[in-house]
């Protein structure tokens, strides 16, 4: 029996008397690739709010790992092992592609203040091992080449990519991948796809993923939540959704 | 004087200057209100039209009219001054730059219109002729009533125009979404400018009432006039029209009555010369606890 | 990423650098063209240096408008000259073993940085909870209320200490004006920050000021970072205050710490280059050296600083310098690269 990495309960949040998300419940294993979809608006990315820490939950409960979660800021529920991405990516465009993977090793980075202006060995050393690190993680999304690059310089389906890579630096147990496939063009998706499957073996990472793009969700994922105005109305196995009826009528509007 | 009537007093005194605040918080929480921005010259405008009427004053007194119809010379200086301003300025660094950048810019005009009336008019200070002869009014000097009634009407003409005017309706929507109002057809350029003429322009209202008070221009003066009505305009929550009213007549309030208890009431550990420290403590305070303002809920109103 | 070699070579030319610096100053010295008006210039643009390339830590990398930091000048300017004037008192009463002067000014300089650090997180905690125009006028706030409290200190006027009175310049000051002493403190400040920029914090302030939430999903402490910055900004504010008050007038004034004075640091920040520490440099120099220079400009000094400031705005608004920095060892290598990137370029004094 796997371990479950996130795991919630009744989760939700209401803006003022508005329940964007409400009685959301949901179980991830290790190594699992769940798809989380729902009509626009249904509350899918306030679902990723709330696990990242950016909403503070007015319901429920939600673990990582065993460990609570709920009220911890975002900074420490990255420490613990959530990470994400973005739906309109948010790179630091004006830092090299190297240095937004670099950024994710800081929290684990033992250079203090001193070391770091004295330019003591073991400052040095860190460096030189984590810019290392960092190129192995660039070589699986095939960007090692591109280090040096201004990342708001890439072309988009590399950004979405060092989005990801950047994500995983973080050294994260659960990853959270909201529309990694927007504006991508057939054959980028399919990469993306690739790509998606790959990091999930080497890292042995659980994924939960919002994507409108069907093809990809049926295809990838083991199994689908569906959500519509911030409830789960279906979950299970892709070709069970996809037959559901009240998931095709979410989706047609009724 | 009986301690009943002191107080009386001071509050009378921070009635008189938290009005002088208001007129110009109007003006800050405008264009704030529409483009997001400190206008750090809007202080300054209070000192450009104050010079306007130093220099147009005596005009009016040779040609045998009120002295007071100036005002108008004033205001039409101010809005000429708010609209370049923008056009000149603002405007094209805001199509280029961030939020910073705009800042920045608006530090520079006011550090600008500073030195240049410097070195037009000199550093000195010049007196300008007594503009009202008003009779007292229960003890209270007629200036005082003046400028508090001026605040009012202002206030209430100003939420009427915002409210049911084509323009107005245009200021509301610019103010919450630029680039949907230019979906809508709303001229967004013109109605920033529009809005900055009325705010410049009740600049000059403000002018008036601080040199009828003080018969004193300076080319400095604008300076910490203008960064005491933008803690009104924050205090009262910025963006909103009475809030603007409201914050100027406390902030002007708390300085006069900290002037006169301060240093008492702390056996003299605490001077008067404090007060500014006071003034600006409220803001940290209030930017801390309700960014909003203490009107700062009420979101129909905002500009 | 240097290796070894390259990083053993690049701190040699920077040191080389430094010592042809030293040297040139020197020469200039020997040569009897180093008088007190000169030598008050050199000072001033010494301590301009350190308020600039600090307040560029808070402007140009963590990216927020501070417009208070003749603020933390202040607090390091007043406890630097009544450190010294007390440790000066405590010797003349023989209370204490006499030091040498330079060891009571650099104890004044530690003190005056210390607690302009110290304001700096007073400040700091609250104030970053706001951003861009909200932060800019709560630290005018903060450095107008620092600025008023001083006027109101009895022990920070007058004779200062126990005979002092409110309101008044502090007299008496300690006398510290030797050039190489001082230019030796504005090198190893700059030093200091350079690394500071150049390491896993100045890395996680612009990635701060790029997009504060990808920072955080990111790992970041944000507000860790911004408060440390604000702090390690505020003490070398505090540094540049020793110095000037130190600078051999002997007196200090509250009215030197103006919100007017915090905002020609702010021109200087932005003209130069807001994240160049180049630029920094060189507007700290030639905004210091050109008013003295040219005598009539000084008197439009402010105008033109204005109508350049908007100027710069609309044409060029990342400043005169960008975020270029100028590296003695590339220029000696000639191995310019394309790119501009922070690890790759050395600038002097670094290492």
């Amino acid at each position: 029996m796997p371990e479950t990495i996130l795991k919630a309960t009744n989760l939700g949040i209401a803006f003022g008397g508005l329940r964007a998300v409400h009685g959301f419940a949901i179980d991830i294993k290790e190594c699992e690739l769940v798809g989380l979809i729902g009509p626009n608006g249904a509350g899918k990315t306030t679902v990723f709010n709330l696990f990242t820490g950016v909403y503070k939950p007015t319901e429920g409960t939600f673990y990582l790992g065993g460990h609570l979660m709920n009220g911890k800021k975002t900074h420490e529920i990255v420490a613990a092992g959530i990470a994400r991405t973005f739906q309109n990516i948010r790179l630091f465009k004006k830092m090299t592609v190297m240095e937004n993977v670099l950024i994710a090793f800081t929290k684990d980075m033992k250079s203090n203040l001193l070391s770091s202006i004295l330019r003591l060995g073991s400052f040095w050393k860190e460096e030189e091992s984590i810019r290392q690190k960092a190129l192995e993680l660039l070589a699986v999304f095939n960007l090692q080449d591109k280090a040096d690059w201004m990342a708001g310089n890439l072309p988009y389906g590399q950004q979405r990519k060092l989005e990801i890579a950047r994500a995983l630096a973080t050294n994260a147990k659960m990853l959270l991948l909201d529309e990694p496939a927007a504006g991508m063009n057939p054959t980028e998706t399919a990469e993306l796809l690739e790509c998606i499957n790959t990091i999930r073996k080497k890292f042995s990472i659980s994924i939960l993923l919002i994507e409108h793009d069907m093809s990809l969700v049926m295809n990838i994922c083991e199994r689908i939540v569906v959500i519509d105005y911030g409830e789960i109305i279906a979950q299970g196995l892709p070709q069970e959704i996809s037959h559901d009826p009240k998931v095709i009528a979410a989706y047609l509007g009724e | 004087m009986d301690g009943l009537t002191l107080f009386i007093q001071q509050i009378i005194n921070g009635l008189r200057v938290g009005s002088v605040y208001a007129l110009i918080a109007l003006g800050y929480t405008m264009v704030y209100g529409i483009i997001r921005l400190i206008n750090f010259a809007h202080g300054d405008f209070i000192m450009v039209g104050a010079y306007a009427l130093f220099f147009t004053v005596p005009v009016m007194i040779a040609a045998g009219m009120p002295p007071w119809l100036s005002v108008f010379a004033a205001i039409l200086v101010c809005a000429t001054t708010g609209v370049l301003v923008e056009k000149l300025a603002y405007s094209p660094v805001r199509a280029k730059g961030n939020k910073m950048t705009a800042l920045i810019t608006a530090i520079a005009m006011a550090l600008f219109l500073e030195n240049l009336a410097q070195t037009l008019f000199g550093a000195n200070p010049k007196q300008v002729k007594t503009i009202f002869d008003l009779p007292q009014v229960f003890g209270v000097s007629g200036n005082t009533v003046l400028t508090i009634i001026l605040g009012v009407v202002v206030m209430i003409a100003l939420s009427l125009y915002v409210k049911y005017t084509k323009t107005g309706q245009a200021m509301r929507a610019v103010s919450e979404d630029k680039d949907a109002s230019l979906l809508m057809g709303i001229n967004v350029n013109r109605t920033i400018t529009i809005t900055f003429a009325i705010g410049s322009g009740l600049a000059a209202i403000a002018s008036l009432m601080y040199v009828a008070q003080y018969n004193q221009v300076t080319n400095m003066m604008g300076s910490m006039l203008g960064l005491k009505a933008f803690v009104a305009a924050v205090l009262g929550g910025i963006g909103i029209i009475p809030g603007a009213m409201l914050g100027g007549l406390v902030i002007g309030i708390v300085e006069s009555l900290s002037k006169a208890y301060i240093a008492p009431l702390t056996g003299g550990l605490i001077t008067s010369a404090f007060s500014d420290a006071i003034v600006f403590s409220i803001l940290i305070v209030v930017l801390l606890v309700k960014p909003a303002g203490i009107l700062g809920k009420n979101t129909g109103e905002k500009v | 990423m240097d290796n070894q070699k390259v990083r053993t070579k690049k701190l040699l030319v920077s040191l080389v650098g430094v010592g042809v610096l030293m040297l040139a100053v020197f020469i200039f010295d020997s040569l009897g063209m180093m008088d007190n008006y000169i030598r008050g210039i050199f000072i001033q643009s010494c301590f301009a240096i350190i308020m600039v390339t600090s307040l560029n830590l808070v402007m140009g990398y963590l990216g927020q408008i501070a417009l208070g930091h003749a603020g933390f000048m202040a607090v390091g300017a007043y406890t630097s000259a009544l450190v010294t004037k007390a440790i000066g008192l405590a010797i003349k009463a023989e209370t204490m073993a006499p030091i040498s002067p330079m060891l009571q000014f650099f104890i004044g300089i530690l003190c005056g940085a210390l607690a302009a650090a110290l304001f700096g997180l007073i400040v700091g905690i609250p104030a970053l909870r706001l951003r861009g125009d909200y932060l800019a006028i709560i630290t005018l706030g903060f450095g107008e209320i620092i600025r008023v409290v001083i006027q109101n200190l009895p022990f920070a006027g007058g004779k200062g200490l126990a005979s002092g009175q409110a309101g008044q310049a502090l007299i008496g000051i300690m006398r510290m004006n030797d050039i190489y002493v001082i230019m030796l403190v504005t090198m190893v400040c700059v030093g200091i920050m350079i690394a500071f920029v150049r390491s896993k914090f100045g890395r996680a302030i612009m990635a701060i000021r790029d997009d504060d939430i990808a920072s955080s999903s990111t790992g970041l402490n944000t507000t860790y970072y911004k408060v440390l910055t604000f702090v390690f900004s505020a003490f070398f504010a505090g540094v540049a205050g020793a110095i000037y008050a130190h600078r051999g007038l002997g007196t200090l004034q509250h009215s030197d710490f103006t919100f007017l004075k915090s905002t020609e640091y702010v021109i200087m920040v932005v003209l130069g280059g807001m994240g160049s520490m180049t630029g920094a440099v060189v507007a700290a120099i030639t905004l210091s050296v050109l008013p003295e220079a040219l005598r009539a400009f000084s008197e439009y000094r402010m105008l033109v600083y204005s109508v350049m400031l908007i100027l710069v705005m609309m044409f060029r608004p990342t400043g005169l310098f960008g975020s270029y920095e100028f590296s003695l060892y590339q220029l000696l290598t000639k191995r310019r690269k394309k790119a501009v990137e922070p690890e790759q370029t050395a600038a002097k004094g670094d290492n």
